[in-house]
């Protein structure tokens, strides 16, 4: 049965109070694009619901030497912003390809991270910016690097009476030029068959002096794929050394791609090959467009 | 039962309800104002048949708690047309182009081309396509309705 208390708190005080006060009967639910849908589709609540929606502080996009996202940002305006698309495509691309326009206007980043599905789009351009995200509870306040913070298919190291508050980049990922690709059936309203993201940052004469993969939906969370990332690292940017790098991310030792509804293993792998070249080229260009600008 | 009271916008008219917690506005648009342009298809927010436009934004309204609803102004597919019950010129391109077919599906489709149209006026087919990628048609093909809001731009 569908039976909840609602509450609305209007700032982190507050949201705390409620969280402590009704401890785990409650749930915390910022867009509600997953939330609810969970609710309709079981049947059941919890019995609590604690909506983050109008904790206001926490809505907001900015740049002050790193790179500050509320947790409670959408994905539209994630979207929309031209610092995002400038200088952390990838998580652009990322957040304007999750569900829908509709789906996009209320979901939040935040809800994104910490439905911690293992396909979420905006996860693997997170892992290869070195996303650090804030947790804070009424008492403390510690920071997790996004590699440390997936545990699990929804599951992640945030504790009950914790909430992200932000998610931060480090200012030296706007130097890198990054790409993310949605693997889908359909272009809307689809989970990624794979999603994968590169990230790269190029010397003048096309030399690789640092190269970041991150992989969806072929592991239990979202990975980076450090045995491709070291190979590249140092090479000079060619067709042939992307392919293999390809090649090294498709091999069991790094992931592990299994069968699904949504497709079978064997082609995840595949892709995975065909796809971390395809994504370095267009990362590669973005990084390219970085070097002219800083001349 | 847990009962709340909200007051918001609905077509440009201040209005108020008492419903229950846990309903969604489209619960609250079809059973307390009788709302029923905004349809239920899926329930989970993929098919779009239950689009409104709140502050400006397109959303789910199956998907919409309630309470959220306090203090904002909403716009359903009834509260496009003039109250002197002239047609939008969306909805005159919808129908000189054949963008209905069955009609489940029109409601939502317009209210996410009136949002996009009203950022963007000149958009391109791609921008079309996105706006209108959360809405389902089973019976067009699709055509017959960019081809609707290319003409209403």
């Amino acid at each position: 049965m569908i039976d909840y208390t609602y509450y609305k708190p209007k700032d982190l005080t507050e949201t705390f109070r409620l969280l402590e006060q009704h401890g785990r009967k409650a749930e915390i639910i910022a867009g509600g694009t997953d939330v609810m849908v969970v609710i309709k589709q079981s049947n059941r609540s919890p019995e609590i619901l604690i909506s983050l929606r109008g904790v206001e502080e926490l809505r907001y996009i900015h740049k002050n030497h790193d790179y500050h996202i509320g947790a409670l940002a959408t994905h539209r305006m994630i979207e929309k912003s031209a610092l995002m698309k400038n200088e952390l495509t990838a998580l652009n691309q990322g957040a304007s390809q999750v569900g829908s326009v509709q789906v996009r206007n209320v979901a939040t980043i935040g809800g994104n991270v910490c439905n911690a599905a293992p396909s979420a789009d905006t996860a693997s351009p997170l892992m290869i910016l070195d996303a650090i995200l804030v947790l804070k509870s009424s008492k403390s306040e510690r920071q997790v690097p996004i590699e440390d913070f997936f545990v699990g298919p929804s599951e992640t190291v945030k504790a009950w009476d914790e909430i992200l508050t932000e998610i931060i980049i480090p200012e030296a990922m706007g130097g890198y030029g990054t790409a993310y690709c949605k693997h889908a059936r359909r272009k809307a309203m689809n989970l990624p068959i794979i999603g994968v993201s590169v990230g790269l940052a190029l010397e003048k004469d096309e030399t690789i002096r640092d190269a970041r993969i991150a992989l969806t939906v072929v592991a239990p969370t979202p990975i980076r794929i450090r045995e491709a990332e070291d190979f590249l690292r140092g090479k000079s940017l060619t067709d042939e050394i992307l392919k293999e790098a390809g090649l090294i991310a498709s091999s069991p030792e790094c992931c592990s791609p299994r069968d699904s509804l949504r497709c079978e293993g064997w082609y995840r792998e595949d892709m995975v090959r065909v796809l971390i070249p395809r994504v370095a080229k267009e990362a590669a260009m973005n990084a390219r467009k970085k070097l002219k600008q800083t001349e | 039962m847990n009962k709340i009271s909200v007051s918001f916008n609905l077509n440009g008219d201040p209005v108020a309800a008492d419903v229950s917690m846990e309903w969604t506005l489209l619960k609250t648009l079809r059973e307390i104002f009788e709302l029923t342009g905004a349809k239920e298809g899926c329930g989970v927010g993929e098919c779009g048949a239950c689009t409104v436009i709140v502050d400006g934004d397109a959303v789910n309204a199956c998907l919409y708690p309630i309470p959220e609803i306090e203090g904002k102004n909403v716009l359903t597919i009834e509260g496009v047309a003039k109250p002197d019950g002239s047609l939008h010129p969306i909805q005159k391109a919808f129908i000189e182009n054949n963008g209905v077919q069955c009609g489940f599906c029109t409601s939502g489709m317009i209210m996410s081309a009136k949002a996009l149209l009203e950022e963007n006026p000149e958009p391109s087919e791609a921008d079309i396509r996105t706006a209108i990628s959360g809405n389902i048609c089973r019976c067009t093909g699709y055509v017959q309705i960019i081809e609707s809001i290319q003409e209403a731009t």
